[in-house]
């Protein structure tokens, strides 16, 4: 069965539809890719599957259980976590206790479980030697780092990742892939919204295309990439 | 040594200030809350506490122990009730409700206490001094102040050193992204004016046992606290300790030299550390 699935998922903001009966599958441990134009309705699709916004149509499944009706917090505890496109952070926590807050709340591990599990998620990430920082004076990639950190500390089943290569110079791209491909090799599903093709295609199985809130597209990642109708309106090239 | 009693005066009562203010910082540093009625939930505090000694015959000290997890209570149902419905990106609707909340409190005091004025019957501890060096200090006023260090250390504690205390400053951080780490900010910020108001509560027996008090004491109260939050810093704790003393010696000195002038001195204290430095004595980082 499909660990997470989304069902003709419609919102719209005013007379601007930005998400347009959206609707896929999502198997465990799968790593499902998404592209798209600005504006295409990526971000949007991830806070209706976090619970931000709620659909005006559709549903969403977590483990074939409707789970439209649910808030955040209650998705965060059933195994959804969620990293942003502009780092988030707890700026006036330590990188640490972003983590901590993270296990405790939203991982639900007790008190005695949860430094070891936070400690070892940082080492991971490549964060150990920031633990006691504030969160807000990190840099940029730490940012990032912290953001796929505090969201693997809810323990998800499936993790959101929105833009997470962006911004990010080659090298460190391709160590944060190497992370994000370690987190997927523990049976963790990943959706990834990202503009950097290269490392969206060495991680996912299946690409999906938005365009105005329509999923124009899903399938194997050559398969998609060589479509002339995306070529022409993601990449803008005539085919 | 007049003017080294002077001081000593002036810190205890800051001591008073501080823990007036103390529920007022911690509310508004969780939930950018101002909260209106801060000085009449503590005067409510303190006439729960004399209601407790004279139905149960109790001494104000236990009487407010008891009062502690009521006041807890109350303040959870407040938030649950009643803020909650009204905190969001606006900041007028909470303070409109918190200001209605203060005439309310207000009136129903007076209703079912008269406006005559009371106080707390704390006995033959009120008159007990102790000889410090030079000069000598009340039992009563020391108590107080070792109160207001107690508490704010122990909101420190809270704060930097629990799971609750973290859930606090994450919620304060960003309450969108806390839901995403599976908290529920509403139910931290019911816990966080419950804390508030048991702070309120000490206030309120040191308040009750050193002066007179009726329905109408809340808002000077609130003056003060607000005041002693601005100075140290808002979001800041050891920052509120801060101010409270600043207003605190303030008054003291503003007394000495004429007794009209305590109030005043107290209030330009307030101005001149805004002119000095607008952002308080001990700011958060900014970020």
């Amino acid at each position: 069965m499909a660990i997470l699935s989304l069902q003709g998922v419609s919102k719209s903001f005013g007379a601007l539809k930005v998400t347009d009966e959206v609707g896929f599958a999502l198997e465990p441990g799968e790593a499902l890719g998404i592209i798209g134009p600005n504006g295409a309705g990526k971000s949007t699709l991830f806070n209706l599957i976090t619970g931000n916004l709620r659909p005006d149509r559709g549903q969403v499944l977590l483990d074939g259980r409707d789970i439209t009706e649910e808030t955040p917090m209650q998705r965060c505890a059933s195994g959804i976590g969620r990293s942003f496109q502009i780092p988030q952070p707890f700026g006036q926590l330590s990188v640490y206790e972003n983590l901590l807050v993270a296990a405790r709340f939203g991982g639900g591990l007790s008190a005695a479980e949860a430094p070891a599990q936070c400690m070892d998620i940082l080492r991971r990430c490549g964060l150990a030697r920031h633990a006691d920082r504030k969160a807000g004076s990190l840099p940029l990639l730490d940012r990032k780092r912290l953001e796929l950190a505090r969201a693997m500390a809810t323990r998800p089943r499936v993790i959101l990742l929105d833009e997470i290569a962006g911004g990010l110079t080659d090298a460190e791209c391709v160590a944060l892939v190497a992370t994000i491909r370690a987190i997927h090799a523990e049976g963790v599903a990943i959706i990834w919204i990202e503009h950097v093709l290269h490392a969206l295609t060495s991680v996912v199985s299946r690409l999906m295309v938005l365009n105005f809130g329509r999923m124009l597209m899903i399938g194997a990642p050559e398969a998609v990439m060589a479509a002339p109708e995306v070529r022409e309106i993601y990449l803008g090239i005539e085919a | 040594m007049i003017w080294l009693d002077t001081l000593l005066q002036g810190l205890m009562l800051g001591g008073l200030y501080a823990l007036f203010a103390a529920g007022l910082s911690l509310v508004f540093g969780i939930m950018r809350l101002v909260n209106l009625a801060h000085g009449d939930l503590i005067v409510l505090g303190a006439y729960l506490i004399l209601g407790l000694c004279t139905a149960l015959g109790l001494h104000p000290f236990l009487a407010a122990v008891l009062a502690l997890p009521l006041m807890f209570g109350l303040g959870w149902l407040l938030q649950t009730a009643l803020l909650n419905r009204v905190l969001g990106e606006d900041i007028l609707p909470p303070l409109l409700v918190t200001f209605g909340l203060s005439v309310v409190i207000q009136n129903a005091l007076l209703m079912g206490f008269s406006a005559d004025s009371r106080k707390l019957p704390v006995g033959p501890i009120e008159a007990q001094s102790l000889p410090l060096g030079p000069v000598t200090v009340g039992v009563m006023p020391l108590l107080t102040f070792g109160s207001a260090i107690l508490v704010i250390w122990g909101l420190n504690q809270l704060f930097y050193r629990t799971a609750l205390g973290r859930a606090f400053r994450a919620t304060s951080d960003d309450p969108v992204t806390a839901q995403l780490m599976g908290i529920r900010p509403r139910s931290i910020f019911a816990i966080a004016t419950g804390i508030a108001l048991v702070v309120a509560t000490i206030a309120a027996l040191y308040l009750g046992a050193r002066a007179n008090f009726d329905p109408a004491a809340g808002p000077a109260r609130l003056l003060y606290a607000f005041e002693a939050v601005i100075i140290g810093g808002l979001g800041s704790l050891w920052g509120t300790l801060a101010g409270g003393l600043v207003i605190g010696v303030a008054q003291a000195f503003g007394a000495a030299l004429n007794p009209e002038w305590q109030i005043l001195a107290g209030h330009l204290a307030f101005v001149a550390v805004l002119l000095l430095r607008p952002r308080g004595l001990f700011p958060r980082a900014y970020d």
